[in-house]
């Protein structure tokens, strides 16, 4: 979109800003240009995309059947594939009422207690939750797990898991309940994030160790952006892998289990100076 | 109608009809305009009728009774002990004799000028305040709220009548020092950042605080810009950068309204009285001493789980006891950003955006909003646009500025630096005076009156285009 300033504005009611090619920089909508002081219609219109598809992946329904059949068909999958549902029946109220995301209704909890339990605790509860975006979870649980869990069932010193768990309008909590009526020893789940303008297919990994009702949030560790255009199936596979693990070995999770393999990732540039100063 | 109140709370009647509120708290929660926070602690009104019965039993409370029966304890609390130990009698004399109603009838009237606002500000507590909003209309709310003057200096002056200030908000992922330049050059060029040039850290700690202060004092020192910088991280964080030696102009924090809360957020008000004394003592403003950038926002308490059963609103206008001890440059109420849970859509982000600059202005605040809405609220740009009109009129003192209203960090939509010029020209709100002189010096407007902008790179900023691209600028 390089363009000679025009001379005769009046000629043209859209004034380029030259440094839009600073946006080779940063995903901020910099540079966008003006007409007289207002946002351009192409950009103004791009902003009602990013938000529309935003508000649609908070709304959409999760595809809970489809996604329980496509599970079935990996090899990966565990022999039965368990939906659930949370006390907020639909999504006003699941918006209003974090309370009732955070717990499964009547149905399912007895659903839970029916089952026959294993002879000795599951290590692991993997439970996949729609939580604010359906299009997160089908975009990415399966390519996830698919990294995921093979390697922790062929790993030395492998994972046992408890049936994999679809729950609909369910937020992070509700692994704690689904957790301790599965009587795993950790649960993982993996949720939709809160779609921001430029992510709304952005799915969140949190692990709680010994879950159970009232476990606080600086008791779980979070893995985040997992998506294509952010952190990857793979290298998310291998940051919850190393959690896990690690979790598995000290027995507890949460701020006391740091994320080394995030250390790597803050060694950036320390230096201050930027281009707007004479010291660039 | 009549009204009785008894040791185990307040009963009113409307015809047949008595209807029974337990103790202040519950009053003044059942009296608040209906939003979901409320709901979602289990303390709003049961229907629209209660809520306006409790109104009416709030009209009919004496003023006075705010001082006697503090909604939370004052042995538990020290924002309560704050709110009545620093209580101003003489300055609560003119106003010693209202009932809420009667207030707001005051406030309204020709007899609450300006100036005689300002001389009862040390009299009105933040539940007086509170109270008398939830029995204002939105109109009200604007036309007391503009009444109110406010003025703090740092390397500006902020706040002065006619004038509409913005925090430039060059927020990236990664903390990239490129990315926020290209965003803070964009933002100047757009003529914003007159309230502070304010960044909140992707990594939160010391070291990348102190890398993110230096980086922004370079750049306001090479431009000798007449603003300030701030890097929202935690008070003891920038503490711990002042004794390393960065040169920070205002210390942030997130403040809420009950002691409980500031626990959660790991902070109390000694905490805040060292972290205003260390930024006093590098003596970096210029043309004033308001040091501290204070945030806030309807919910953070029934989200700490420390609300006490006093709603959301109320709490809030506590929170404003703790900022204004402090002398703050800047009181940002980010009324959209926590979500659904507290405020549900555009019509209860925009009453409580009116409710909190309002409160603020009248005790005394620097009041700017940052106004906004997450992706999961049932908002959008035009409930953005309407609560931005609605606080200019009202006199806002300052606004966020955002490239293209998206905070590619924090993700939520906020103001846009051409918002902020939209405000100015349809409703001729200036500048900070000392950053419009630098705007017209470094020929970033082009007409000053009209808000016209440069169609051109100003030059002064063509060198710092050539060093990021080389040859193509």
């Amino acid at each position: 979109m390089s363009k000679d300033f025009p001379t005769h504005p009046i000629n043209d009611p859209v004034i380029e800003n030259p440094w839009e090619v600073l946006r080779g920089f940063t995903d901020a909508r910099i540079g966008l240009g003006r007409a007289g002081v207002s946002v351009p219609t192409r950009h103004l219109l791009d902003f009602q995309l990013a938000h529309a598809k935003a508000q649609d992946a908070v709304h959409t329904p999760l595809d809970s059947q489809g996604l329980i059949d496509n599970l079935k068909q990996q090899a990966w999958c565990t022999e039965s594939v368990l939906l659930l549902h949370s006390q907020a029946e639909d999504r006003a109220m699941y918006l209003q009422r974090p309370d009732y995301g955070r717990r499964l209704n009547e149905v399912s909890q007895q659903q839970l207690n029916s089952l026959s339990q294993p002879k000795t605790p599951y290590d692991l509860a993997v439970v996949i939750v729609d939580g604010l975006s359906a299009l997160a979870i089908e975009e990415n649980a399966i390519p996830f797990l698919h990294a995921l869990l093979p390697a922790l069932t062929q790993q030395t010193n492998p994972w046992t898991l408890a049936p994999l768990c679809v729950v609909e309008q369910g937020r992070v909590a509700i692994g704690d309940h689904i957790g301790e009526l599965l009587k795993a020893r950790c649960v993982l789940i993996l949720v939709g994030e809160r779609p921001g303008l430029s992510s709304p297919d952005s799915m969140g990994l949190y692990l709680t160790w010994s879950p159970k009702l009232g476990r606080a949030d600086s008791q779980r560790n979070c893995i985040s952006n997992v998506r294509l255009a952010g952190l990857q199936h793979q290298d998310a596979s291998r940051k919850a892998q190393y959690l896990l693990n690690e979790a598995r070995t000290k027995n507890l999770s949460g701020v006391q289990l740091k994320d080394r393999a995030d250390d790597t990732v803050l060694e950036q540039d320390s230096s201050h100076h930027s281009f707007l100063s004479a010291h660039a | 109608m009549s009204q009785h109140q008894q040791s185990n709370g307040f009963r009113y009647s409307v015809g047949q009809r008595t209807f029974r509120f337990r103790n202040l708290a519950d009053l003044l929660a059942k009296a608040t305009p209906a939003r979901s926070g409320d709901r979602l602690a289990g303390i709003a009104a049961h229907n629209a009728e209660e809520r306006v019965v409790a109104q009416m039993a709030l009209a009919d409370l004496p003023l006075k009774h705010f001082l006697q029966d503090p909604v939370v304890p004052y042995e538990d609390d020290e924002i309560t002990r704050l709110i009545i130990d620093e209580h101003d009698l003489q300055a609560f004399a003119p106003i010693s004799h209202l009932t809420v109603g009667g207030f707001r009838d005051w406030l309204l009237s020709d007899l609450a000028s300006p100036e005689v606002l300002t001389s009862i500000r040390a009299g009105v507590t933040p539940e007086m305040a509170a109270a008398v909003s939830k029995i204002m209309r939105n109109q009200d709310l604007i036309l007391v709220a503009k009444k109110c003057q406010v003025t703090t200096a740092f390397r500006n002056t902020i706040g002065l009548a006619g004038h509409l200030s913005t925090r430039l908000q060059p927020n990236h992922p990664t903390d990239d020092i490129t990315g926020i330049a290209a965003s803070i050059l964009d933002g100047l060029l757009y003529a914003n950042g007159d309230a502070v040039i304010g960044i909140n850290p992707a990594t939160d700690n010391v070291a990348q605080a102190c890398r993110l202060i230096k980086m922004m004092s370079e750049v306001i020192e090479h431009y000798q810009i007449p603003t300030q910088s701030c890097v929202l991280t935690h008070v003891t964080n920038t503490i711990e950068a002042i004794e390393q030696g960065a040169p920070v102009d205002l210390v942030f924090q997130s403040i809420g309204g009950t002691q409980a809360t500031n626990d959660g957020f790991g902070f109390n008000l000694a905490t805040l009285a060292e972290a205003q004394d260390a930024a006093l003592s590098l003596k970096r403003g210029t043309v004033g001493d308001n040091v501290m950038y204070f945030e806030t926002g309807q919910g953070s308490a029934l989200s700490a789980d420390a609300h006490h059963g006093v709603d959301q609103q109320t709490c809030e206008a506590r929170a404003y006891a703790v900022a204004r001890k402090f002398k703050p440059l800047l009181v940002n109420t980010v009324v959209g950003f926590i979500g659904p849970e507290y405020l549900y859509d555009g019509k209860e982000i925009t009453r409580a955006g009116l409710e909190d600059h309002f409160c603020g202005k009248l005790l005394g605040l620097p009041m700017g909003c940052d106004v906004c809405y997450t992706n999961h609220a049932n908002a959008d740009q035009n409930d953005m646009d309407n609560l931005l009109t609605l606080l200019g009129v009202a006199g806002c003192t300052f606004i966020m500025g955002i490239p293209g209203s998206d905070d590619i960090m924090l993700n939520y939509q906020t103001t846009s630096f051409h918002d902020a010029l939209y405000a100015r020209r349809v409703l001729g709100l200036k500048p900070a005076p000392e950053f419009a002189v630098w705007l017209e010096k470094m020929e970033i407007f082009r007409n000053g009156q009209n808000f016209t902008l440069n169609h051109q790179v100003p030059d002064r900023f063509n060198p710092s285009l050539s060093r990021v691209l080389g040859g193509n600028a």
